[in-house]
């Protein structure tokens, strides 16, 4: 069966890369005996697949990946994964996906992202009340480095919310065809606001990847999911 | 629970692999700092990939964490990348796991794998802010324990340390930290401490002892300082391995680390005597673990780590007495677990071929073949015992069964060598390309015609082999060695099928001075690092210009460490330790060695090197056999 699992990442765990982050995961199926499937051929591997990878040095509370079980139950996987974490790291939800549900990173539509000033650099955010004039604007173009060359991009649709509540928090597409950067919608704010900022003294938190439903609404990744 | 990282966010998000500094692996053992007496930092002088992959140090990591009033953590040289903000900004070297400073704990104990970390020492002890002459130290300092197989001639670090402890790790720790503790409660002086450490076996604090000088620069005489400390320090060893622990939660690494997989080592020592391997000396006599008890511990391993691959640690694992029987158990467990077996380079003969075959893909994977050296005369000198029939047979064998790489490993500058045995490199080469042709008709040439792989190192002397009296080659003649054997590749028929590859001269040099060197070395050490030596063991950052400089400035001929033949009299910086095989026999192997004479092994029979005075191993069989 297909199990999508939810897990967080965080503390000194957000140093490490996504590729470390996927053999890390492969050595604790295996530590807490999990059942899972393994593909077939000369070196076969674990069948699991991540929705998205997060940059080193972003935190989440809302990451995915997707692996075929071949025996078990939501709880005991929860539980036996959970028992061999290390700290930072936390499995939030096992569940089981109904047959025909897109894989994780395909379904992927959008990412809730809060965005705050790191640790020793909390006074230095000092443009906070523009936010409403930034969204009214119908076009925020921005340049967009290309391999090839310089393009022109709108930023504007691939902004779903973007507020200021003590923190920046913003609902941004995350899709294959118009996926966007938290700190892009951060610098071109600033830009707006008329400052320049550090990206560096920014940290990111990855809150919940977002997939569409029938009604094309976002739906956490988790959503088509099922106990079991 | 987490703990505060020694390093700001902003110097991690800057520094390549930040998961070298973060501690926090799996396995990795967090102890309440008030619960404990003794704080032990244990270091592996190189990066964290290089570090992590050694098992010496997670077998003292078990060990020391397994006592309730300690607390061993990790230090691993700080990246260059890091090492310069940290010297900028006058951060301390911390420990991973607490990522407290190491100038707080009692012990910094640092392994010493290979010559060419010396300079990395001085700065581990830097960025700890420990002084780095030991005499220099205070009573409040850290003290600094070197181990490993550099300590079996320690006299050019010998003034960075405190003490050495010559010998395996498991034997004498509890002893010398059960000291420590009572100079605490009694609040004795360092130097109270180091002389009662000096009478515990295998300990040897050289600020206790002072060497006199000959006029020509060679060993007049190697005293005590003090009448109640040992003259002659022996090596320390598990004389009952079966029963000795082994770490069955190793630490996992989150980064791809050079030994990414579980390793059981399965005996200690070698019964072959190659005159140039000083390992076959230094762990004698061979002792072998219960092959039952590696069966679980193996199990153990790979449950509590999950590695997805499990390999087998030893010299020469093919003379372990029951391999077939563990390799046989390893295959048919771990492909049920979907795990990799990474087999050890084993002698080739059909059973071997037949193990291989079940767990490589035998169009990709290649044979090693070790033979040292290029002709029989020189391989009876360094007494390797490898025929040219073991290796065309061995090779014709496996090229029947699919086989068609094979690598071949050879050392250039050898005692004796002629310019004849290295041109039978290539001929050797040849002859098993030749072997394939003949063997391996057209259509079942699968995997592309043969392919050879000729490597070759320098030959460096080092202590307690039969060679310790030899000449070392010049950079210029091991030059025009790779030239040679090169040239005899190149004239070969099957010349295209061969490729050849060779060792960098100037470290080899550099390691050559180390290896046979004195306590005149150590300020020459200093003085590179001074100058901006570190990572000597990388390419890319060995300065030869530099450490030439060095020697020169301070009047130090390296031909005085490197090509002079040693005479048999000569007293050697080295000499007041055992590693239980006698100087006089090593001598009397370097005199059968001019003969092209060959030693049995101890499997065949005993010749008598000493070891035996460990009552252990393979010396007991022959005991229980003359009984």
């Amino acid at each position: 069966m297909k199990v999508r699992i939810k897990f967080a990442k965080y503390g000194v765990m957000k140093y490490i890369g996504h590729l470390d982050i996927m053999r890390y995961f492969q050595k604790c199926m295996r530590r807490a005996d999990v059942d899972i499937a393994y593909s077939t051929g000369f070196s076969p591997h674990q069948i699991m697949s991540f929705a998205s990878p997060l940059g080193v040095g972003v935190e989440s509370h809302g990451e995915y990946f997707d692996i075929e079980l071949k025996s078990g139950n939501a709880k005991q996987v929860k539980d036996a994964l959970n028992a061999v974490m290390v700290d930072g790291m936390e499995i939030i939800s096992v569940v089981k996906l109904p047959d025909g549900v897109k894989n994780a990173m395909a379904s992927i539509a959008a990412a809730r992202y809060t965005v705050c000033m790191k640790e020793g650099f909390e006074h230095e955010n000092t443009c906070h009340d523009k936010v409403c004039d930034f969204l009214s604007q119908s076009q925020i173009n921005i340049i967009k480095q290309t391999k090839k060359n310089e393009i022109e991009f709108d930023l504007r649709p691939h902004i779903f919310e973007f507020e200021y509540d003590d923190d920046y928090k913003m609902l941004i597409d995350a899709s294959s065809s118009g996926n966007i950067k938290p700190m892009t919608v951060i610098e071109e704010y600033a830009r707006f606001c008329g400052t320049e900022i550090c990206a560096s003294k920014y940290q990111i938190i990855r809150e919940e990847i977002y997939m569409r439903n029938e009604g094309s609404e976002f739906v956490p990744l988790l959503s088509p999911g099922e106990d079991f | 629970m987490s703990v505060k990282l020694a390093l700001s966010d902003d110097i991690l998000m800057k520094v390549d692999k930040p998961a070298r500094y973060i501690g926090n692996e799996i396995n990795s053992v967090t102890k309440d700092k008030d619960s404990i007496e003794i704080r032990f930092a244990m270091c592996f002088p190189d990066v964290y990939e290089i570090g992590m992959s050694h098992i010496g140090i997670q077998i003292l990591y078990d060990m020391l964490n397994k006592y309730d009033d300690v607390w061993c953590e990790r230090v691993y040289s700080p990246w260059t990348d890091l090492d310069a903000i940290m010297r900028e900004r006058n951060i301390p070297l911390f420990a991973l796991e607490s990522q407290d400073p190491v100038k707080e704990f009692d012990f910094l104990g640092i392994t010493l794998q290979y010559e060419m970390c010396y300079t990395n020492i001085l700065q581990i002890l830097d960025l700890s802010g420990i002084p780095l002459l030991s005499k220099d130290r205070s009573d409040s300092d850290t003290i600094v324990i070197g181990g490993g197989p550099c300590t079996y001639n320690p006299e050019p670090i010998a003034d960075f340390f405190d003490i050495f402890y010559i010998g395996e790790g498991e034997t004498r720790y509890r002893e010398l930290l059960d000291l420590y503790k009572e100079h605490k409660k009694n609040n004795t002086t360092r130097y109270e401490f180091l002389c009662e450490a000096a009478k515990l076996g295998g300990m040897y604090v050289p600020s206790l002892y002072k060497t006199e000088y000959n006029e020509d620069g060679t060993v007049k005489e190697f005293r005590a300082l003090r009448d109640d400390i040992p003259l002659m320090i022996y090596k320390e060893i598990v004389t009952d391995l079966e029963t000795a622990d082994y770490p069955v939660k190793p630490v996992v690494p989150f980064i791809k680390c050079t030994q990414d997989r579980a390793v059981v080592e399965i005996q200690r020592g070698c019964i072959r005597g190659c005159r140039f391997c000083q390992a076959g000396q230094l762990y004698r006599p061979v002792r072998e673990r219960n092959v039952d008890d590696l069966k679980k511990m193996a199990m153990e391993i790979l449950s509590n780590t999950g590695h997805e691959e499990v390999s087998l640690s030893s010299l020469s694992s093919s003379d372990f007495s029951k391999i077939e029987e563990l390799t046989d158990f390893l295959i048919d467990e771990c492909s049920r677990r979907y795990i990799n077996i990474s087999l050890p380079s084993l002698r080739i003969d059909n059973y071997s071929l037949e193990t291989f075959s079940k767990v490589q893909d035998i169009h990709k994977s290649s044979l090693t073949f070790a033979p040292e050296a290029g002709s029989q005369r020189m391989r009876n000198v360094i007494n390797k015992g490898l025929t040219e029939d073991d290796i065309i047979g061995g090779a014709s064998m496996a090229f029947k069964r699919g086989w068609s790489k094979v690598k071949l490993y050879f050392m250039l500058g050898l005692p004796g060598e002629t310019d004849e045995d290295i041109k039978e490199i290539g001929i050797l080469c040849d002859k098993i390309a030749r072997a394939y042709f003949d063997l391996v008709p057209k259509e079942k040439r699968i995997g592309g015609p043969v392919q050879i792989t000729a490597s070759t190192s320098f030959f460096i002397p080092k202590p307690f082999t039969a060679f310790q009296w030899a000449s070392m080659n010049t950079k210029e003649d091991f030059l025009n060695k790779a030239y040679m054997t090169r040239t005899s590749i190149l004239s070969q028929l099957n010349q295209k099928r061969i490729k050849y590859n060779w060792h960098e001269a100037d470290v080899s040099v550099l390691e050559g001075v180390f290896a046979r060197g004195d306590r005149k070395l150590s300020k020459a050490i200093l003085e590179a690092y001074k100058r901006g030596c570190i990572y000597d063991a990388w390419g890319e950052y060995y300065k030869n210009d530099i450490w030439m400089q060095v020697f020169e400035d301070l009047g130090i001929d390296i031909s005085f460490y490197t090509t002079r033949e040693r005479g048999l009299d000569e007293i050697f910086p080295w000499d007041f330790i055992s590693c239980g095989v006698d100087k006089e026999w090593l001598k009397k192997e370097w005199l059968r060695s001019k003969e092209e004479a060959v030693t049995p092994n101890c499997k065949q029979q005993c010749s008598g090197c000493g070891a035996f005075r460990y009552n252990t191993g393979i010396c007991m069989e022959h005991r229980k056999k003359q009984a």
